[in-house]
C-alpha cells in the first residue's frame, strides 16, 4: 500500500490522542447493519506497480492507436502533432496537482495562465472576451443555447443541419427538461451549406442560429448573412468550431458577425484521448459577459501594487449564486487550457499559420487524388482539412473493411446520423500533418479495391 | 600559478531584519523569478515549432482566408518552457506539501497513473474509429464501471459525465426521466442548507424549484423537517453523505425510506465518498443515484482546476434512464451501445450527455488507482483519511472552536468555526496566514451553516509528521488570532503576491490582455 504513509505505530499513537481504541470506533456513525466488517467479497487485494502496469499495458495493447496507421478520422476530434514540451510542462506538479485558484496569493501560476489562455481563445475565435474552459464542445454548445435564452427571453433555437449530431443530441437532452425548443434535421449530401434555408426560418421566436464552422461535412461558408439576418429578428448567431486550427487559415465567427463562438479546443495539446478529457472553448461579445457560464480570470493589483490575478465575476457561479447561477458547472478543464495555453505560444501566430496552411495544403491533394478513384465522388466545393466523399455503396461498411486491413479510413455518417440512411454512403476525411503522401496513397488504394 | 581549491566561501553577515532586504532592479527574488505576459514578451513572428513545407496547391477556402493579424504571440521552445516553469513555481501543489482542502480531497495523485494514461494505446486513439480496434479501451470502461458499482453497492454506473456537477445533472436527468415516465411530473427537490451549491444550481436548472432542509444543532439533516415536507410534489432529495460538516448522516436509510415512501427519489452528492470507500456502500442506504468525483476519491489530478469525472451510479429504478453511450459486453467483445443500438433494449434513455464516451484519460487513471490499492487498499484508504482528520480535530479542540465536535467523531474532515477569535480577526486571517507557514488554506466560510467555518481535510496521504508539523501550524496561528496580532491581518508576506484585490477585479473587469497603446485610447 505504497500510497499510505501511516504505519501502525502511527495509527496507535494517534489513536491514543484521539481517545479512540480503534478505527472501527471513527465509524460508530455509521448505522450497524451498514458497516462492512471485511473487505468486498470479489475484488482483487492490492497490486504492485509492476503487476498494474502490466495489466493496463495489456489492454493498451489491444488498441490500434492512430499513430500506428494511416489515419484519416476527424469529426470533432483531431490527431495533431503535439510538442514534446507541452506535455512535459503539464506533467509540473505545481500545474497538475493544484486545485482550482481560490488562493491568488499561491495560485499566480494558473492564473496568469488562464488569463493568458483567455486573450489567445477571444483572439483566435474573434471575440471580445472568453472564459477559462468548459467541459468540451458539445457542453459548451448548449451552454451557449440556455444563454442565448436568458438574453433574448426566447427558447426557440435553429440548429444547423451541419452541426455535429453529437452536439445536437446533447442539446436536445438538455431541451427536455429546460423547455427549449429546437429546430434542426440531418444534412443532405449537397456541396452547399444550409445557410440559406436557416436564413429563412428565423422568426421573432428564434433566440439563436447555431451553426459549426467548417461543418460537420468539412464545409465552410461566410456567416455573415446568417448574423445579419439574425439580428434582424433580435436573435443571436452561436458558432461551433470543432476544429480550431481552422481559424489560423479562415476568418474568425466573431469578426463575421458571431455573438457567441464555442469550440472543442482538443486539436491544439490535447491529443484524442478517446474523447476525453477535451477543452471547451466559450467566447462572447463583452457585452454579454455577465450571462456567461464558467469561470472567468481577471487583472487587478496585490496589498502591494504589484499586478496579480483572481477570479472574477463569480456572482454568476454556482458557488455564490446557486440555483440562481448561470451555469452549474465547477471543475472544468483546467489542465487541458494549459496544454492548449502552451502549445499555442510554441506556435505563435507564424505557427499556427504554417500548420494551417500544411493541414489545407495535404488536405486538398487527398481530397483530390481521392477524388480519382473510381467510385468516388468528392462532396466539397471549398473546405480547410476535412471534407466528405460520396461512395458507391455504404460507407461504415466500408469503414469497417479497411479498419481490419489496419486503415483508419474516416467517419462514415452512418456513424454519425444513424436515422439518415439516404447519406450513408458518405464518409468524412480528415487529414492533417500527420498525414504522409504514402497514407493518402495507401487509402486511395485501399478504396479502390474495396469499391472496385 | 595554483588552482583556487576552496571556491570563495561566501561569510553570511548577520541581517538584523529580513523586511530590510534592498528591492531589486528587477523586481526578481532570487529563485522566486517575476514574469511577464506572453503578449509582453512574445512575438507574432516567432514560434517553436518547425513544420515540413506545405505543398504548393489553389486554395480551396473559397473568399473565407484570414487575412488579419490574429495578435497571437510566439515564443522559442527555449523561452516557453521557462515562461510556464516559472509560472509554475507560484503555485502551491499536493507535491509541495499539505492541501487542506476540505471537500476537495486533494490526495497525492501517484505517477503510475500518468504513466498508464500516456500509453499510445489509450491517448493516441479516436472516439469514433471501429469499435473493433478499441477494445483494450471498452475494456478499461467495462472494469472501472465493474468497481465502481460493486464498491457502491449500486446496480449500474453512467460513465459519461465530465465532473461532479455534470454527474448531478445526470442523476437529476435520469430522476426526471422516471417520473416522467410514470406520468408524474413534481416539481420540487429539496435540498441542506449545508450542500454544494452545484446541487440548487443542477436542481434548478433541470427546472426544479429548489428548498432548503434545515439541519439539527448537530450539524445533520433535520429528519422531522424532512418527513414534514416531503410530498407528492417532491421530485428528489438531495443529500451530501457524509455531509460537508465532514458527519455521516446517521439517519440516511430512514430518510431514504421516508423519501421513497413519499414516491421521490435519494440523490446522494458523492463528493466525500473517500470517507467511506470500502467501508460502506451507499446502496445499503437507499441511494438512488450518486455522483462519484474521480479526481477526489481515485486520485485523478486536479489539474489546477479539472478535468475531472463524475461517473454516477443508479439504482435499478433509475437504470432504464441512464444516459448514452455506455459499454455493454456482449460474449467476448465488449460493446459500446449508442444511439443507434439503443433502440433495441436501452428505450428509455434519457438521451446523450457530452459528444463521447467520457473522461477516458480518467478512467486508465482511476482504474489504474483502483487495481492498486485493491479492496483492501480502499477500505485503508477510507481508515487513514478519517484517522488523520479526527486526529487534527482532537489535537486543535482546545485552541479552535469545532462546533461538532463534542457530538462525537467526524468523518474524513474537521470542522473549526471562528468562534473565539479576538475582535476583527477572521477566518480568512487565519487561512492566509497558512499560506506563509507553507500550507494551501483549508476551505474557508464553508459549509454556510457554521460561522467563519474552517473545513480541514487533510486525507489519508499525509503522514504522521506532516500532519503534526500543520497542527502546530494551525495552533500558532489560533493562538495568534485570539491574542489579537495585528501582524496576521497582513499575511501572507511571503507569497508571490500579497492580499489581491478582488473588489477592484470585479468592479472593473479586465478579463483579456489589450496592448497598453489601445488600452489607453478606450479610456
Amino acid at each position: 500500500m505504497r500510497y499510505l504513509p501511516l504505519t501502525d505505530t502511527d495509527r496507535q499513537d494517534m489513536l491514543s490522542v484521539i481517545g479512540a481504541s480503534s478505527i472501527d470506533d471513527l465509524f460508530v456513525d455509521v448505522p450497524a447493519e451498514a458497516r462492512l466488517t471485511g473487505t468486498i467479497a470479489g475484488l482483487p487485494d492490492h497490486a504492485s506497480e509492476l503487476a498494474v502496469e502490466r495489466h493496463m499495458g495489456a489492454l493498451a495493447r489491444k488498441n490500434l492507436s492512430a499513430g500506428e496507421a494511416p489515419f484519416f478520422l476527424g469529426a470533432g476530434a483531431y490527431k495533431h502533432h503535439v510538442p514534446a514540451s507541452v506535455d512535459h510542462l503539464i506533467q509540473r506538479g505545481e500545474f497538475l496537482t493544484a486545485y482550482t485558484p481560490y488562493q491568488p496569493e499561491i495560485a499566480q501560476g494558473t492564473l496568469q495562465v488562464l488569463f493568458e489562455f483567455q486573450t489567445q481563445v477571444a483572439r483566435l475565435l474573434g471575440v471580445d472576451v472568453a472564459n477559462a474552459s468548459m467541459y468540451d464542445g458539445s457542453t459548451a454548445c448548449w451552454e451557449a443555447i440556455g444563454m442565448a435564452r436568458r438574453i433574448t427571453k426566447r427558447g426557440k433555437a435553429l440548429l444547423s443541419s451541419g452541426l455535429h449530431p453529437h452536439y445536437v443530441s446533447v442539446a436536445n437532452t438538455m431541451a427536455k427538461f429546460t423547455g427549449d425548443a429546437l429546430v434542426h434535421e440531418a444534412p443532405t449530401l449537397d456541396a452547399a451549406t444550409d445557410i440559406d434555408a436557416l436564413i429563412a426560418s428565423i422568426d421573432k421566436d428564434t433566440s439563436c442560429v447555431v451553426v459549426q464552422y467548417p461543418d460537420i461535412l468539412g464545409r465552410i461558408a461566410d456567416l455573415t448573412p446568417l448574423a445579419d439576418a439574425a439580428h434582424a429578428a433580435g436573435a443571436l448567431l452561436v458558432a461551433v468550431v470543432t476544429e480550431p486550427v481552422a481559424l489560423g487559415a479562415i476568418k474568425a465567427p466573431g469578426h463575421m458577425g458571431a455573438d457567441i463562438v464555442v469550440g472543442e479546443g482538443q486539436s491544439i495539446g490535447v491529443g484524442l484521448q478517446f474523447g476525453g478529457p477535451y477543452l471547451g472553448l466559450f467566447g462572447c461579445k463583452q457585452k454579454y459577459v455577465r450571462q456567461m457560464p464558467g469561470r472567468l480570470c481577471g487583472e487587478t493589483v496585490d496589498a502591494a501594487g504589484k499586478r496579480g490575478f483572481v477570479l472574477t465575476l463569480s456572482t454568476r457561479e454556482q458557488h455564490i449564486r446557486r440555483e440562481k447561477a448561470t451555469s452549474n458547472i465547477c471543475t472544468n478543464s483546467g489542465l487541458c487550457a494549459l496544454a492548449f495555453s502552451i502549445h499555442m505560444t510554441l506556435l505563435g501566430e507564424r505557427g499556427l499559420r504554417e500548420l494551417a496552411t500544411l493541414n489545407h495544403g495535404l488536405a486538398v491533394q487527398a481530397a483530390d487524388r481521392l477524388a480519382k478513384v473510381p467510385g468516388v465522388t468528392l462532396l466539397n466545393d471549398s473546405f480547410f482539412n476535412e471534407f466528405t466523399l460520396v461512395l458507391t455503396k455504404d460507407a461504415r461498411d466500408v469503414v469497417r473493411t479497411l479498419a481490419d486491413r489496419g486503415i483508419l479510413a474516416g467517419v462514415s455518417l452512418g456513424r454519425l446520423f444513424p436515422d439518415a440512411p439516404a447519406i450513408g454512403n458518405g464518409l468524412v476525411v480528415a487529414v492533417t500533418e500527420t498525414v504522409t503522401p504514402e497514407d493518402i496513397e495507401i487509402l486511395a488504394a485501399a478504396l479502390e479495391e474495396e469499391l472496385a | 600559478m595554483s588552482m583556487l581549491k576552496e571556491g570563495r566561501p561566501t561569510t553570511p553577515q548577520a541581517v538584523e531584519d529580513a523586511h530590510m532586504a534592498p528591492a531589486t532592479a528587477t523586481g526578481n527574488r532570487a529563485l522566486m523569478l517575476e514574469e511577464k505576459l506572453i503578449f509582453e514578451i512574445g512575438s507574432t513572428d516567432t514560434t517553436g515549432v518547425d513544420f515540413a513545407e506545405a505543398p504548393k496547391v489553389a486554395s480551396r477556402l473559397g473568399s473565407l482566408a484570414r487575412t488579419d493579424s490574429l495578435g497571437l504571440p510566439g515564443l522559442s521552445e527555449q523561452e516557453t518552457v521557462r515562461h510556464y516553469t516559472r509560472l509554475s513555481r507560484q503555485n502551491y501543489a499536493i507535491d509541495l506539501g499539505l492541501f487542506p482542502l476540505g471537500s476537495c480531497t486533494m490526495k497525492h495523485n501517484p505517477r503510475l497513473n500518468e504513466k498508464v494514461a500516456r500509453m499510445p494505446g489509450f491517448a493516441d486513439i479516436h472516439p469514433l474509429q471501429p469499435q473493433s480496434t478499441v477494445q483494450g479501451a471498452l475494456a478499461v470502461i467495462h472494469e472501472l464501471a465493474a468497481w465502481l458499482v460493486t464498491l457502491t453497492g449500486m446496480h449500474s454506473v453512467a460513465m459519461s459525465p465530465k465532473a461532479g456537477a455534470h454527474g448531478e445533472l445526470c442523476g437529476l436527468l435520469a430522476i426526471r426521466a422516471a417520473l416522467e415516465a410514470r406520468g408524474d411530473a413534481r416539481s420540487v427537490v429539496l435540498v441542506p442548507e449545508s450542500a454544494h451549491g452545484t446541487n440548487p444550481a443542477t436542481a434548478a436548472f433541470c427546472g426544479y424549484k429548489v428548498e432548503d432542509i434545515p439541519a439539527t444543532a448537530e450539524g445533520r439533516v433535520d429528519l422531522e423537517a424532512l418527513k414534514a415536507r416531503l410530498g407528492p410534489d417532491v421530485a428528489a432529495v438531495m443529500i451530501t453523505n457524509p455531509n460537508t460538516c465532514g458527519l455521516f448522516e446517521r439517519d440516511m436509510k430512514t430518510i431514504s425510506d421516508a423519501v421513497h415512501a413519499a414516491g421521490a427519489f435519494v440523490y446522494c452528492d458523492g463528493a466525500n465518498f473517500n470517507a467511506i470507500v470500502g467501508r460502506v456502500r451507499p446502496g445499503d442506504l437507499g441511494v438512488d443515484a450518486m455522483h462519484i468525483n474521480l479526481h477526489k476519491t481515485f486520485s485523478t489530478p486536479h489539474g489546477g482546476g479539472g478535468p475531472g469525472s463524475g461517473p454516477v451510479v443508479l439504482s435499478e429504478a433509475l437504470t432504464p434512464f441512464a444516459p448514452l453511450p455506455f459499454v455493454e459486453k456482449q460474449g467476448d467483445k465488449f460493446v459500446l451501445v449508442e444511439e443507434e443500438t439503443a433502440e433495441d433494449h436501452h428505450a428509455q434513455t434519457f438521451g446523450r450527455m457530452v459528444a463521447f464516451h467520457g473522461q477516458m484519460g480518467m478512467f486508465t487513471r482511476a482504474l489504474t488507482y483502483i487495481l492498486s490499492h485493491g479492496a483492501d487498499g480502499l477500505r485503508q484508504v477510507a481508515s487513514d483519511a478519517v484517522l488523520n482528520a479526527n486526529y487534527i480535530l482532537r489535537s486543535l479542540d482546545d485552541v479552535l472552536d469545532a462546533p461538532f465536535g463534542p457530538s462525537g467523531p467526524c468523518m474524513h474532515e474537521a470542522l473549526f468555526s471562528d468562534k473565539g477569535l479576538a475582535e476583527g480577526f477572521t477566518t480568512l486571517d487565519i487561512a492566509k496566514g497558512l499560506i506563509d507557514e507553507g500550507f494551501h488554506p483549508m476551505t474557508m466560510y464553508f459549509p454556510l451553516v457554521v460561522h467563519g467555518a474552517m473545513l480541514v481535510e487533510p486525507t489519508e496521504t499525509e503522514s504522521k509528521a506532516a500532519l503534526d508539523q500543520f497542527i502546530m501550524a494551525l495552533r500558532s496561528l489560533a493562538e495568534r488570532a485570539k491574542a489579537g496580532d495585528e501582524l496576521l491581518k497582513g499575511a501572507p508576506y511571503h507569497a508571490p503576491r500579497r492580499r489581491l484585490d478582488e473588489t477592484l477585479a470585479a468592479r472593473k473587469p479586465v478579463l483579456t490582455w489589450t496592448e497598453p497603446a489601445l488600452a489607453q485610447a478606450a479610456e
